[in-house]
């Protein structure tokens, strides 16, 4: 008797869940780290052998940390607007090469091109959990004093380029370091 | 003034529908058939209406009519004709308007093809349909108006996604609506059993042509899909487990398993209870696919606007709908008698077993689908899971589907034995081993296990039902039209089964520099690259490749992909050169330009890509000629018959 009530627990637990999703907007997940100092790391960096990056080395400037992986399919589509981005304003985009293989992201970046400033590989994903990565790809805006702004979840669209990325990146500009 | 006009019609049709909704039912609980007759006048003038309504927004793309808002966001003067039409379903409003359209032909095509069936059930059914539509043209009307005005009229409209200027994804979401909407008819029959309390095997016969035809829209739109992002998006993939390809996956699987099962309800009257349930759930997979592509809950790189609000109104559209229907089959699946036995070697085994597959499968995909959600809610954080775990778990699942797939064929209703099953299948058995086994040492490059599989599966499917056509006693062109479908059904699937391993084993890629006249090899083709021109095309400028390939220095193809450019805030597109052909196709992307003349490239030779498809087609035909069997005409009105008298009598 009871079991012909299974099939409408099942969807009463689908529908919660939904809500739930409803509720987050899976692009604008607020994070802890806004307004946090970015936090550190010491990363090998893609067709650079031996040598390392670190949020350090970008000190005093704007700049954006873009996460990404040749297996993301939504990277893809993003890589357009990323490139388009840097040629708008002249921006330096750090790409974090997230739980990648480094063949594979090269063969990415032949194929679409590399519009990257630098590339930090980050072949385990512990940058990524200190950065509070939540899925690929996500892009992080870092001010001249080396806080973190805004991060964005999801592809960036030519949308977002005009609502949201290229004035928060023009006044930024503005501030002193 | 015309646009007024559609939305002046599109408020009378969802005025009609609520009284197509409401008022046939009050006419069946007082049993008055005048009242009922309401139906058939309401659907026909519903769908005037609606053609109005579609019409219109139509015209409006045609004459670039930019007072409309939803023109101006989705067309531009520069636009060719052909895709401002397809525009009008390019983004959500008119998509919906597109949805709503469809559903309301599938219910004008039910009132006048079922003039066999009573009266009673017939009203009930459009009823439910018409509720149905009256959810989703409210939607349209308080959250997503396409008619909605602007003022002040803009002088140029937006440029559609360039993604969406192709002729096969012109018609590949009308073809997936037709298949979605198509599973509200089988629904609709369901829920009118249900509702009416008599679950004989009738409602199975009327609904089992409606369902097969739009289990055949839904393989043709998900099959022209693949196809459109194999050759748009430039990525050399068929496939992607993006959450929107699994919204229409979903339903296309237990859409199978409904047909079949769907079978066994009216030719055995057994799994009554299982075939209503997978009647529910195949168009409540349609609701959710809807729910996720426009609430915005998952991100995908094909979802609409994501809007919380429309996400909210479809989430309990959702729960009125599929929470109603399943609270009705707890209520009433429990007084349900299967009348037919059966013992545990039979044919209803046999389809109980892949239909149990089928579900898990879609249940699989819709966990994989929902699983950053999942974890979200578990506070673990957001995680996806990407085609790794879908191909680990429905890989393996496939091999016992397929196994089950060849055998229920072989096997007989109700009861039969496992010697018989061993003779019967002896000998298709040995001929697909040696299939297997031989043609990967002959043709193939090197023994592949999982190619041996997959060949091993592909002939063991194929010749079962070519076998049991042969062995049904009668010359095959005596046989009813059914037999065929399924047949041609089931060598569809071997030819997809065939092509999909192909491709996976043999597939070559490879990244490579070229400046012009230099070449590169891939699996014996020869790839010359002769530079690259720059061309003007209707909206946009390209930047076009020039490659061709030779085998054994014969030239054989010749490909042109293309970089395009739609102008200042559109991203560019790429389009790839491909040489399709039956056996393999060649497939050549433009990557960047590296100064020089020289340009990066990547080609790949994809051995037996296009079975995938044509398989698809195979499938698609052979559901189309089950669904044309006299048979559901005949039996349909002797069941009206003896319905009419058992009326008379009482």
């Amino acid at each position: 008797m009871m079991k012909y009530f299974l099939p409408l627990g099942g969807f009463i637990l689908l529908c919660a869940l939904l809500f739930f999703g409803l509720g987050n907007d899976p692009k604008k997940v607020p994070s802890p780290f806004i307004g946090k100092p970015a936090p550190a790391f010491e990363l090998p960096r893609l067709y650079a052998d031996g040598e390392t990056l670190s949020p350090a080395d970008m000190q005093g400037k704007v700049w954006l940390l873009n996460v990404w992986a040749s297996w993301c399919v939504s990277c893809r589509a993003e890589h357009a607007v990323i490139t388009k981005l840097i040629g708008d304003t002249g921006i330096d985009i750090v790409g974090l090469n997230y739980k990648d293989t480094d063949d594979e992201a090269k063969r990415w970046l032949t194929q679409f091109g590399n519009p990257y400033y630098a590339i930090a590989v980050d072949a385990e994903g512990r940058t990524g959990i200190d950065w509070g990565v939540y899925g690929v790809p996500e892009t992080f805006v870092i001010d001249k004093k080396g806080t973190i702004r805004l991060k964005h979840i999801g592809p960036v669209t030519v949308d977002d380029l005009k609502t949201e990325l290229i004035p928060l990146i023009e006044t930024l500009r503005g501030e002193s370091a | 003034m015309i646009p007024e006009i559609g939305h002046y019609a599109l408020i009378l049709a969802f005025v009609l529908s609520v009284i197509q909704g409401v008022v046939p039912l009050l006419g069946n609980a007082t049993g008055a058939d005048r009242v009922m007759a309401v139906a058939r006048s309401a659907i026909r003038a519903q769908w005037l209406m609606m053609a109005v309504a579609f019409g219109v927004l139509t015209y409006a793309f045609i004459a670039n009519d930019f007072s409309v808002r939803y023109v101006a966001a989705n067309s531009n003067t520069a636009l060719p004709l052909i895709y401002r039409i397809s525009a009008v379903w390019g983004a959500h409003e008119g998509s919906l308007l597109l949805w709503a359209f469809i559903l309301t032909s599938w219910a004008l095509a039910v009132s006048h093809f079922s003039r066999r069936i009573p009266d009673r059930v017939v009203a009930r059914v459009l009823s439910i349909m018409g509720l149905v539509g009256a959810g989703f043209m409210s939607f349209m009307l308080f959250t997503s108006n396409p008619f909605a005005r602007q003022f002040p009229v803009p002088a140029e409209g937006r440029s559609l996604n360039p993604l969406l200027q192709d002729p096969g994804l012109a018609i590949h979401p009308p073809m997936l609506y037709m298949g979605y909407v198509g599973f509200s008819v089988a629904f609709a029959f369901a829920i009118a059993a249900m509702a009416g309390g008599k679950l004989d095997a009738a409602w199975a016969r009327w609904a089992r042509p409606w369902t097969n035809i739009a289990w055949v829209f839904l393989t043709f739109g998900i099959a022209l899909g693949s196809w459109w992002a194999y050759y748009e998006l430039g990525w050399g993939g068929w496939w992607f487990w993006d959450p929107v390809e699994n919204a229409s996956l979903m339903p296309w699987l237990v859409g199978t398993a409904l047909i079949h099962s769907l079978a066994v309800t009216e030719k055995r009257g057994a799994f009554k209870a299982w075939t209503l349930l997978l009647a529910v759930f195949a168009f409540s997979l349609s609701l959710l696919g809807t729910f996720l592509v426009r609430s915005g809950v998952l991100t995908s790189v094909h979802a609409f606007a994501s809007d919380p609000g429309r996400g909210m109104f479809i989430l309990f559209f959702l729960i009125a709908v599929v929470g109603s229907s399943l609270t009705l089959f707890a209520w009433r699946a429990p007084k349900l008698r299967s009348t037919g036995r059966f013992e545990l070697t039979s044919r209803e085994t046999g389809l109980l077993i892949n239909n149990v597959i089928l579900v898990v499968m879609c249940v699989t995909v819709l966990l994989g689908t929902l699983f950053p959600l999942i974890t979200e809610a578990l506070a673990m954080g957001k995680y996806s899971v990407g085609p790794p775990f879908f191909n680990a778990v429905m890989v393996p699942l496939s091999v016992p589907l397929f196994i089950v797939m060849g055998f229920g064929l072989l096997l007989r209703w109700k009861r039969d034995t496992a010697q018989r099953l061993m003779k019967q299948s002896a000998l298709v058995l040995i001929a697909s081993l040696l299939i297997a086994v031989i043609l990967p040492l002959v043709w193939a490059p090197s023994f592949e296990p999982l190619m041996a599989l997959g060949l091993l599966m592909a002939s063991w499917v194929a010749l079962t039902a070519l076998m049991w056509v042969l062995r049904q006693g009668k010359s095959p062109f005596k046989q009813p039209l059914a037999n065929w479908g399924a047949m041609i059904a089931h060598v569809g699937m071997a030819m997809t089964i065939t092509g999909i391993t192909l491709v996976s084993v043999f597939n070559s890629e490879k990244d490579i520099r070229l400046e012009p006249g230099q070449s590169y090899e891939l699996a014996g083709y020869e790839f010359r690259f002769d530079g690259v021109d720059t061309v003007q095309g209707p909206n946009y400028v390209a930047q076009r490749g020039s490659i061709f390939a030779l085998l054994d220095g014969r030239e054989v193809a010749e490909m042109h992909p293309e970089k395009r450019n739609y102008g200042p805030g559109q991203m560019p597109m790429t389009e790839a050169g491909i040489d399709a052909g039956l056996f393999r196709d060649l497939f050549v992307a433009l990557g960047e330009d590296l100064g020089d003349g020289a340009w990066s490239l990547r080609v790949y030779h994809k051995p037996f890509l296009r079975w995938i498809w044509l398989g698809a087609i195979l499938m698609g035909v052979g559901g189309l000629m089950a669904a044309l069997d006299k048979r559901y005409r005949k039996l349909a009105a002797r069941d009206a018959l003896q319905l009419n008298a058992q009326v008379q009598q009482a």
